[in-house]
This record gives C-alpha cells, structure tokens and sequence, in this order.
C-alpha cells in the first residue's frame, strides 16, 4: 500500500475545499497525517518527549525552534529578528497548522537551516509532530 | 529654545502647498516622491506569503533594482534566516521586484547591505525619533515600520498616518507633533 500524507477526497468534499480555498491556502493534509507520513519515513513512531527536547534546544547554534515559536508553542510566537508575529503552531491551537503539506515543507526547510544548519530528517520531523501533537488546551 | 520646524525646502514648500489647498478647500494626490512608496497593484500573492510572513512586505519602491537583485540572488543566507524560493516563486518576485524597485530621486543608490533603514532618504526622514524610540518596547527596530505607520501593509507611510507606539514616553513623543 502507497502510503500518502494527502486526505483522499471524494468529489464533493473536494469542491467543497476549493471553495474553501479561496479564502484560505488548501487543505490538503492534517497534522496527524504529517506524523503518519514521516513516522513511515523513518521507520519508527515519532516520540513526543524527544520532539519536545529537540525543539526546545539549541543545535549548536544561536536559535532553537522555540527561540520563534514559544515554550510550549501554544500561543503566538515571535519572529527572533524581526518580531512578526507568528500563528501558534500547536495544531490544538492553530486549525491551520500542517494543514498544507507544500507550506510545511517549505517550513521545515527554511527553519531547520536555521536552527541545524542542515534539512531534518524523517525522525526529527516525526518527533516533533509528535510533540505538537500531545499540546492540548 | 527652536521649535521644531521644516528644514528642507521642499518640505516647507509642500506643506505652504498644502495649507493653501486646505485653505481652498482642496484635496490634491500625494507628492509624486511618495507614489513610488506606496505598493504597486496587484501585489503577487507569493509576495505577501513568502516575504510578509517574516517581516513586513516592504514597498518594492523602498530599494533600487540593485539591491533587489543582491536580495533574491541570497535569500538562502537572507539577515541571518533561509528564506529560499523554488526556482519559479523566486524568478516571479525577482521580475515583480525589478520592475517596481525604486528609481525615484533619493532611492538610486544601492544602500549598505541593502538595507531600507540604512537609505539616506529614510535616515533624513527619520532625523527627529531618538534612539531610545527605536529600541522601545512597542517599536524593537527600525525595521518595524508598523510600529509607527499603521498603513504601512498597505504601503501608506503618509505623515498625516502616524501613530504613536503604546507605551512611548511623553518626552519622546515630540517628533509626532513635528
């Protein structure tokens, strides 16, 4: 079985999101979804207590994640230079968070470069959806 | 003691002008100078989701082409953050930008490390705010323009448009009233 992060949609729920999508960016994955997919990339479940210790620290460099995004990112975060502003990134708090696989991605990318210097891996990703996860209200 | 006045010529001509259309009852278009500061319709949507999500989507107008180009051409190590495009976004920007960069009198030279808030046109414009405004709370840095121009989304950094940061000390506030 090919496994995929997209919803399957039948028709009418997909005409229904391109009507959404006017508004707002495409819906085109969850986070639990996210967490499915890079846990089958890496082979093992994601683990919310590592994804917890690895977004909260420094990787050897000046940020870590929650330099922008807050301890525990369940509330608006704060761009570290610039001060913008940032949606909270706790799914349970953000209907929007990981919703949008091309957006997480492009996330992913550019933050970890920051913080890592380096893209992360499957692993780390499936940790830290993990972790986000388990944030509730 | 000065009060505070206009220095430059064109400032105390304009607002001469402007009294005068006040008192005629007029209401003409902005300056010329201050068209290119505005944004230039229709903003690319890439624009406002990939530059506006970190920090303002600043007016293209606010730069030279030069700068820009220098810009794009380093969005992987862009003041200190990877803010890379796919190949196709960045390409669309870096036209948008090219065509809309600034070429009105003060903006031709490309400014250090192209930074809008290092322009000899914004540091003029900004003589009068103390550096204790710029490191307030409310304000953090220079490059918040929203801090100050409530408009500034929109590209609207019309005097007329000012507000006064939350919290800003009264002695610090004269340059508002100026």
């Amino acid at each position: 079985m090919m496994l995929t992060r997209h919803l399957i949609l039948n028709p009418a729920a997909a005409l229904l999101l391109a009507t959404a999508a006017m508004a707002a960016p495409a819906a085109d994955t969850s986070a639990g979804t996210q967490l499915e997919y890079w846990s089958a990339q890496a082979g093992a479940p994601g683990q919310a207590a590592r994804g917890q210790a690895f977004f909260t620290s420094r990787h050897g460099g000046e940020w870590s994640c929650s330099s922008c995004h807050g301890t525990p990112p369940i509330r608006e975060g704060r761009h570290a230079t610039t001060d913008k502003s940032i949606n909270p990134l706790a799914p349970a708090f953000n209907p929007r968070s990981f919703t949008d696989s091309a957006r997480s991605d492009k996330w992913f990318r550019r933050n970890c470069k920051d913080v890592l210097n380096r893209e992360c891996s499957a692993g780390e990703k499936a940790d830290v959806l993990a972790y986000l996860l388990q944030l509730k209200p | 003691m000065s009060l505070p006045h206009h220095t430059h010529p064109g400032h105390a001509l304009a607002a001469l002008l402007s009294s005068l259309s006040l008192a005629l009852g007029l209401a003409g278009p902005a300056a010329a100078d201050d068209d290119e500061r505005g944004m230039p319709r229709p903003v690319p949507p890439a624009y406002s989701s990939e530059c506006g999500s970190c920090h303002l989507a600043f007016p293209p107008g606010a730069l030279p082409a030069a700068s820009w180009k220098h810009i794009m051409a380093g969005l992987d190590k862009h003041y200190g953050s990877n803010a890379s495009l796919d190949d196709a976004t960045r390409r669309q920007l870096d036209t948008w930008l090219q065509t809309h960069a600034g070429t009105w009198k003060r903006v031709g030279e490309a400014p250090p490390e192209d930074r809008i808030t290092r322009s000899a046109w914004f540091q003029r414009k900004h003589r009068h705010i103390r550096d204790a405004v710029w490191t307030h709370a409310s304000v953090k840095r220079p490059a918040n323009c929203s801090a100050c121009h409530p408009g500034a989304e929109r590209g609207d950094f019309d005097d007329d448009h000012l507000k006064i940061p939350p919290g800003l000390p009264l002695h610090l506030r004269w340059a508002w009233f100026d």
